[in-house]
């Protein structure tokens, strides 16, 4: 094992936890609609902004201690974005419930076309970026070579694990959760049994923001910019993700999230960084091709 | 007017709790993005604008609530709920349509068209032509099949990058490659399209627009073939061997000695239109043809309801398919125009809001009908070309369209029209 | 095995995860016979009749269909998984795979079997002629080359497509709707296309799924004569799924009852009436009233 391995294995694990947290809002959603939500991309981008933003203002008014802008912003962005995801149901989803198949899947990718506009309009066209707030690094030495593992990643992994937490939790022992899982089971039965079902498909949009929210504010802590296109190819790469765990799946997007990130990793440090993202594309085909329901779904029996 | 305001309250008290409540969502989510705008790590404020935009929502939401609540409105909104109107009628079959007419005209003035014409509009119209192309065949794969292609720009790039490459390292010209690039295109949705079509529909989409990108992340990418973000020159075309340019460039007569005529560079777009124009109404005719050919009917059939499709003996993976490929060869027809429209290719010209675009015009011209296609693209592309100052709102303005149209038309403007049948024997006797 | 049977299941089983929903079913149904399958709510019809029409595949067990000359096997058609024996037979791999790429649903229908849906399924933007159209798919000229120059065989092939629309309409009496939306149609109409639509492919054998639910009685009548004039005119076998009693008794030569996925009696309806086990399973046993 040498250095560089082992420095890749650090990176693409943050970067895995950081896919799981978007992938998470894509199987979510289709686990209780049966549809891709194209916009999540996009999603994620606006939460970047926001980070920033927030970040900005806060430094205007002087605030530097790390946990107190950390907690300020998450608590903004996460907000924020919640509200971007039930509106984006409420527009691009709600009204075409008995529209034809196709219908909301358009509408989504003009909601994701009107956000990148929009931001890309009020924003301005060039890269952001955000200071590094937390410097410094464990740094450990292997033969030859440097492990550096930065605060700021592991700060990513701790914060990434406690958001997934929380939403297992959420998930698995709340009211709340129990009505999200009904309606993901049969709609219909659970809306006999007197759920909200339409509130519930809101509510997933809403905690699938929320995710991508927390994705957001990590990656730019992470890598420091962002422009209004960044949300595209990484939302196609927790698309994959999702698909690779199991669509429908929530530890399987988890899963998928850092099995691709940890692959995409070592496949950028031994064969080339410029088709990284060829390599997640590709990864998406071979596994649609071989194993469509993923590495933790269960295979799709076709209602006749 | 108090009294009045009070006295209708019971009628306005909901549009204007929607219309505050809109208005809320509009100041949360407007207000930082809009109106805080970074600069570098600091940042600058712009209230007006989203006073200005949150103003906009709730005037916006307050009318619309007020007219959901006439008459007229709730009879719509309740058709809405129930999702019955599908904008589909069948015509009697003996209906003289007015096109007999009206189609011989279009096609007259389209041809004379390019000898009054300056070069400016020319090169707008082989514009609007070559998106017309790519709207029909778009048309095919998504209106008619039902397949979302978010990558269809991808074989739009297979085909102009085809003439670039042909030409530079085989040597290949305009009338080899026109042909071949179609094929090429097709084999590539081949590849593409036989695995992933037999999965749920959603999947073909982000499989496409994931293929998208990385044909453009390849054509960046690749310095040594495809000359990276510089792109490569295409070949203009030619007219039996005869070249447009002022001189020929191997020893070959250029067109306007050979005739006679004085030089003028816009012969060559002349001879791009009239080709495009014979190409684009090939086309026309073979989709007006494919939807009463069996085929097309199991196109359509596959989009209503796949199960059944099957359940009759219809390969739905092979009849997907012939859909996917005959809609990419038709983008590799309009790449090589574009290529030699252009005089080169670049990656810049083949991304996501090309593709964005193409859908744009299937969606406003709706799903299927062949007549609201042509118009949509040279609506969507025509119009910003003259109204230049609109430019950074285009894509804007297609997501608006998009969403707006899906939940108002989701067929498009023009109703379609299915063409209805006379008993064989009643026609045996007439 | 008798010869006269047009479709063998044997010790057909389905498992959905841990649930079985079938369990060494096996029935025979003889040509030209209407056989009905019957059984309370649950009892595994519907989850039999998508494994015959290839909707499952079967986790256990054969259906053989004798259709068109010769036999097929509905488990091989829609393509299993490899097995390790494969990779060493070239041959028996190379037909794997084929099933595999080109297999499916769609090959149940080609051998001769044709069905309707429960909840209907038809083309609903689509008219109603061009519904039998669509049917006749593999019956016209596909060619592509002749269609787009609408040559005189197209010309031909369309034609003969029309007119057998037209003879199935007039069967099942929707010849004045034959240019409307199929879904304007009303309830019962939409039934009757239904089956026009599974008789346009052609079927030796016609599987229907519960035909005269939500049908009133006057309705119901007129399909049993339809079914029994399928029957007589077309050279048809058919087998049914169908809760209405009065439908099952009067047009079926033979009955096969199912209860939580096996089955429990089969027989002439005289025998099945008077069955001990069959009114145990749709009524209950005594000990279940005290």
């Amino acid at each position: 094992m040498d250095g560089i391995f082992l420095q890749q294995l650090v990176n693409g694990l943050t970067l895995g936890a950081v896919y799981g947290l978007i992938a998470i809002g894509y199987t979510m959603v289709y686990g209780v609609i049966g549809m891709i939500n194209f916009a999540h991309g996009e999603v994620y981008m606006i939460s970047a902004y926001l980070c920033a933003i927030s970040l900005a203002v806060l430094g205007f008014f002087g605030l530097d201690s790390f946990p107190l802008l950390m907690l300020f912003t998450l608590v903004f962005t996460l907000t924020v974005t919640g509200v971007y995801g039930w509106v984006i149901e409420r527009i691009a989803y709600r009204p075409l419930r008995h529209s034809t198949r196709l219908a909301p899947l358009i509408s989504a990718i003009g909601i994701s076309l009107i956000l990148q506009n929009y931001v890309q309009l009020s924003q301005g066209a060039r890269q952001q970026g955000v200071p590094t707030l937390l410097e410094g690094a464990f740094r450990f030495s292997i033969g030859d070579d440097f492990l550096q593992i930065s605060y700021t990643k592991i700060f990513i992994l701790l914060a990434a694990f406690v958001g997934m937490a929380v939403l297992t939790y959420i998930i698995q022992y709340t009211r709340l959760g129990r009505m999200c899982r009904a309606t993901q089971q049969d709609r219909k039965m659970a809306q006999i049994l007197g759920i909200n079902t339409d509130r519930v498909i809101s509510l997933v949009f809403v905690i699938g923001a929320t995710m991508a929210a927390l994705a957001g504010v990590l990656i730019t802590l992470n890598y420091g910019t962002f422009d209004f296109y960044a949300g595209f190819i990484i939302g196609v790469k927790a698309f994959t993700a999702a698909v690779l765990g199991g669509i429908g799946s929530l530890p399987g997007a988890m899963l998928g999230g850092l099995i691709l990130g940890l692959s995409e990793a070592q496949f950028s440090s031994m064969v080339n960084t410029d088709y990284k993202d060829v390599f997640s594309f590709s990864l998406l085909v071979l596994i649609l091709i071989f194993r469509p329901q993923g590495l933790l779904g269960r295979p799709q029996v076709v209602k006749v | 007017m108090k009294a009045l305001l009070m006295r209708y309250w019971p009628y306005w008290s909901g549009p204007v709790r929607d219309a505050g409540f809109a208005g809320l969502m509009a100041l949360i989510l407007f207000g930082p993005v809009v109106g805080v705008v970074l600069k570098g790590y600091d940042f600058e404020l712009h209230p007006s604008r989203v006073a200005l935009l949150v103003g906009i929502v709730i005037l916006g939401r307050l009318l619309l609530s007020l007219a959901l609540q006439t008459a007229r409105g709730k009879v719509w909104l309740q058709r809405f709920e129930l999702g019955r109107d599908q904008g589909v009628q069948v015509v009697p079959a003996h209906q003289k349509s007015l096109w007999r007419w009206v189609l011989p005209l279009i096609i007259l003035a389209a041809l004379i068209l390019p000898f009054y014409a300056n070069k400016y509009l020319l090169t707008v119209v082989i514009l609007g032509l070559i998106y017309v192309l790519l709207g029909l065949g778009l048309n095919i794969v998504v209106g008619l099949a039902g397949l979302l292609d978010l990558g269809y720009v991808a074989f739009y790039a297979i085909g102009a990058y085809g003439l670039a490459l042909g030409y530079e390292h085989l040597g290949l010209g305009f009338w080899t490659m026109l042909p071949l690039a179609a094929v090429l295109a097709a084999v590539a949705g081949a590849i593409l399209g036989f695995p992933v079509l037999r999965m749920h529909g959603d999947y073909l989409a982000i499989v496409t627009l994931g293929f998208g990108e990385i044909i453009r992340l390849v054509l960046n990418n690749w310095l040594s073939f495809t000359g990276g973000p510089n792109g490569l020159s295409a070949p203009s075309p030619t007219l039996l061997g005869l070249e447009f340019g002022r001189r020929a460039k191997d020893g070959g007569t250029p067109f306007h000695e050979f005739f006679g005529l004085t030089y003028d560079p816009n012969y060559k777009f002349i001879f791009i239109y009239l080709v495009l124009l014979l190409v684009v109404l090939l086309v026309l005719y073979v989709k007006q043809r494919l939807v009463r050919m069996p085929i097309g009917r199991a196109w359509e059939a596959l989009r209503e309801d796949e199960i059944a499709c099957r359940s009759m003996g219809l390969n739905h993976v092979l009849v997907k398919l012939s859909a996917f490929m005959l809609g990419a060869s038709t983008a590799g027809l309009a790449g090589v125009f574009f290529a030699t429209y252009q005089g080169f290719v670049n990656p810049t010209s083949f991304t996501f809001f090309e593709s964005a675009l193409i859908l744009a015009i299937v969606v406003l011209g709706g799903m299927g009908s062949t007549l609201g296609v042509v118009i949509a693209a040279f609506v969507l592309t025509v119009a910003p070309e003259l109204l230049r100052s609109f430019a950074d709102y285009r894509v804007l303005l297609f997501g608006v369209l998009m969403v707006l149209m899906m939940i108002w038309r989701p067929r498009g403007l023009i109703r379609v029209s299915r063409r209805g049948v006379v008993p064989p024997v009643a026609q045996g006797a007439a | 095995m008798t010869q006269d049977s047009i479709l063998q299941v044997k010790g057909l089983g389905m498992q959905f995860g841990g649930i079985r929903a079938l369990h060494q079913v096996s029935f025979e149904v003889s040509r030209h016979s209407i056989t009905a399958l019957i059984g309370p709510n649950g009892a595994g019809k519907t989850t039999v009749f998508n494994c015959l029409t290839g909707f499952y595949r079967a986790t256990q067990g054969q259906i053989k269909l004798q259709t068109r000359q010769q036999t097929t096997d509905v488990v091989q058609i829609l393509g299993e998984p490899f097995q390790w024996g494969d990779f060493i037979r070239p041959r028996q791999f190379g037909s794997r795979l084929f099933y595999k790429l080109f297999g499916g649903v769609h090959r149940v229908n080609q051998a001769g079997l044709a069905r309707t849906f429960q909840n209907i399924r038809l083309f609903r933007e689509m008219s109603v002629v061009e519904n039998l159209l669509v049917a006749q798919h593999r019956q016209l000229n596909r060619n592509l080359l002749a269609g787009v120059f609408n040559t005189p065989a197209f010309r031909h092939s369309e034609r003969e497509a029309l007119e057998r629309a037209f003879y199935w309409l007039e069967q099942v009496d929707l010849l004045a709707s034959a240019n409307r939306l199929a879904g304007e149609l009303s309830y019962g109409q939409q039934r009757r296309l239904e089956i026009a639509r599974a008789m346009c492919t052609q079927p030796e054998l016609l599987c229907l799924d519960e035909p005269a639910a939500g049908l009133n009685p006057a309705e119901t009548e007129a399909l049993s004569q339809m079914i029994q004039t399928l029957r007589r005119q077309h050279a048809l076998s058919i087998l049914l799924i169908e809760h209405d009693m009065g439908l099952v008794m009067n047009t079926s030569d033979h009955i096969i009852v199912l209860d939580q996925g096996q089955v429990i009696a089969e027989g002439t309806p005289e025998v099945i009436r008077n069955h001990p086990d069959v009114i145990t399973a749709y009524l209950g046993t005594e000990e279940d009233f005290l």
